[in-house]
């Protein structure tokens, strides 16, 4: 299985639009008596991959398409019944569908505008020669050493309607829990996974920062920019692109959001945190495998697109930029 | 005077960012350190001024966490060298060796980017069931023996190479198993080092698949192990901390040893150096 919506896959693609895949100059063949030989290395050498890719990649994404085409049984010992693209039909216009992918697209407002915008505050702030400053850069980095599940169970537990800290903080110890409140659910997993993501945007937009030429801010500093302005007429349009793509990526990586929501809420309460992938987890879960895989194919398209747009845009920016 | 004040405010905004960002870890740790009663207590203890090491000895023997722990090492260990081995043999073949249809199979390695893991999941685990591998290690490792991402970042790398090397190496006769070895291997340390700190990362961190390849505790790795913590009562709330930083330490010990690789994999390609 592949590991797109993962960043360095974005951004490979992203070169690849940029036509970084040419071949080395110069490396031609030499002598024809090899080139028998050539090929057998070289099959041999991508087979490993190519077999792993072929067995669980290819075959399972037209497997998917093509388990969209049965109709599960209710009952486990009646056969799955062909039925064309009536299950595409029924599923992509139920309520169920277009309520979760809302959802979807509310946890995506939800966590990807505001982790850019803190990952550019933290990486500006920390973006200055003083003492201490790789403690600090340091720490704020430190999130990435946590996956999305030990993110989810500190949270949990700290959200613990009967002992935890931060239901004490907020004065609701005792209550239902905010992972019970259907207002604020989906902001608190939103949350949850904004922390847990910070290390990598502010690695990222660290990195971005530190790519811009000094002499740009020097120039502007000579002719006369404050702080304020230099950030806003020469940081943040350099870093644009950084931007751009911590967009798509965050965008991926939030329809692809799974365990916060199987740990926090369980797509509760009452459905309101049961976003697209989560919705497809529990119909895989009933054994609804048509459903599920009319589902995973518009999952599929969507996060498609948010690529193909990553695809194009880094086209632009090379040939235009 | 502005200055100073300038310098003064920033470190206050960095303090503020700091606690912000550095609490939720802090309190995880303070608290693996108290007694259940002493976490209930309110207010609540910020500093353990006698810290109780027991919960960690019990994430271990309560919660299965050494298990866990195992399981997650010869998964992830196993992905990493997998997906190092087939991503320097592929990316090799694409830069160096000429063989028909070279360029359709780079391109249908880089098709693997755009298919995320959960259109595949349901195929997936028929497929498993059919190979008889439902919750065994190959389940959890063979799927992800091979990598888009590899071939792509260490084929970049190779192509950097520069070309008369192949040549001069050809002439002393060296094969191309012994160019890669001895020449290519060690010219690219640094990238194939990122990549693996990269994939490490990624297979240990992975939460879906091994949810739905395995339900037994004897191959499930720690994300799923942290499913079983967290339901803990709330009288080992101590416990699930301890459990959840004993989960996170390889990688917070992995973070500090390769802070420079993990940094250049995490932004590979993303900033235009």
């Amino acid at each position: 299985m592949s590991d797109a919506g993962l960043a360095p896959g974005v951004a490979a693609l992203g070169e690849v639009a940029a036509g970084a895949s040419g071949d080395a100059p110069g490396r031609r063949r030499r002598r024809l008596g090899r080139s028998g030989r050539d090929a057998a290395v070289g099959y041999l050498f991508v087979l490993p991959a190519m077999a792993v890719f072929a067995v669980f990649v290819f075959y399972p994404l037209l497997r998917t398409f093509w388990l969209g085409f049965f109709r599960v049984a209710p009952y486990p010992t009646i056969p799955s019944k062909f039925v064309g693209l009536s299950q595409y039909r029924s599923v992509l216009t139920s309520h169920d569908f277009w309520a979760s992918l809302g959802r979807t697209v509310e946890f995506v407002l939800l966590t990807v505008p505001i982790g850019i915008v803190l990952g550019v505050a933290l990486a500006s702030l920390a973006d200055a020669r003083i003492r201490g400053i790789r403690f600090f850069r340091t720490l704020y980095s430190s999130t990435v050493a946590t996956s999305v599940a030990v993110a989810s169970v500190i949270f949990f537990t700290l959200l613990n309607p009967t002992v935890g800290l931060f239901s004490y903080w907020l004065g609701i110890e005792g209550g239902n829990g905010i992972l019970q409140s259907n207002t604020w659910a989906l902001p608190a997993v939103a949350t949850v996974t904004v922390w847990q993501n910070i290390g990598f945007t502010f690695i990222l937009m660290s990195a971005a920062l530190q790519a811009i030429p000094e002499d740009l801010l020097e120039a502007a500093r000579i002719d006369g920019a404050g702080g304020r302005s230099r950030f806003w007429r020469v940081t943040l349009p350099l870093l644009s692109p950084t931007v751009f793509f911590a967009g798509v990526v965050g965008i991926i990586a939030s329809f692809q959001a799974f365990g916060q929501i199987d740990l926090l809420t369980q797509g509760g309460p009452d459905n309101h945190t049961n976003v697209l992938i989560y919705y497809l987890y529990t119909s895989f879960q009933n054994n609804d495998f048509g459903q599920a895989s009319v589902l995973a194919v518009a999952l599929f398209l969507i996060l498609l697109a948010v690529t193909l747009v990553q695809f194009r845009f880094v086209e632009r920016r090379v040939f235009y930029g | 005077m502005g200055r100073h004040w300038g310098r003064t405010g920033r470190y206050a905004l960095l303090a503020v960012a700091a606690v912000v960002v550095g609490f939720p870890i802090y309190i995880t740790v303070v608290n693996s350190l108290l007694t259940p009663q002493q976490i209930a207590h309110r207010p609540p203890t910020l500093f353990p001024l006698h810290p109780q090491w027991g919960a960690f000895g019990q994430a271990f023997t309560t919660a299965h966490l050494g298990l866990y722990l195992r399981n997650s090492a010869v998964v992830t260990v196993s992905i990493t060298v997998a997906e190092l081995v087939t991503s320097v043999l592929a990316a090799y073949a694409f830069t160096f060796v000429q063989f028909p249809f070279r360029r359709v199979l780079f391109f249908v390695c880089l098709a693997t980017l755009m298919v995320p893991m959960e259109a595949t999941l349901i195929p997936n685990r028929q497929t498993i069931g059919a190979f008889g591998w439902y919750n065994t290690f190959p389940a959890l490792i063979v799927p992800f023996m091979a990598s888009g991402v590899g071939v792509f970042l260490l084929r970049q790398a190779f192509l950097q190479l520069p070309h008369d090397l192949h040549d001069a190496a050809t002439l002393d006769g060296y094969g191309h198993l012994r160019f890669l070895m001895r020449v290519v291997v060690p010219l690219n340390r640094p990238i194939i080092a990122a990549f693996g700190v990269y994939a490490f990362l990624t297979a240990w961190n992975q939460y879906l698949w091994p949810l739905i390849a395995t339900d037994s505790d004897s191959v499930r790795t720690v994300q799923i192990g942290l499913r079983q913590l967290q339901s803990l009562s709330i009288d080992q709330i101590n416990v699930i901390f301890a459990g959840t930083l004993l989960a996170a330490l390889p990688i917070f010990v992995l973070l500090l040893a390769f802070q420079k690789q993990l940094v250049r994999g995490l932004t590979a390609g993303a900033v235009k150096g």
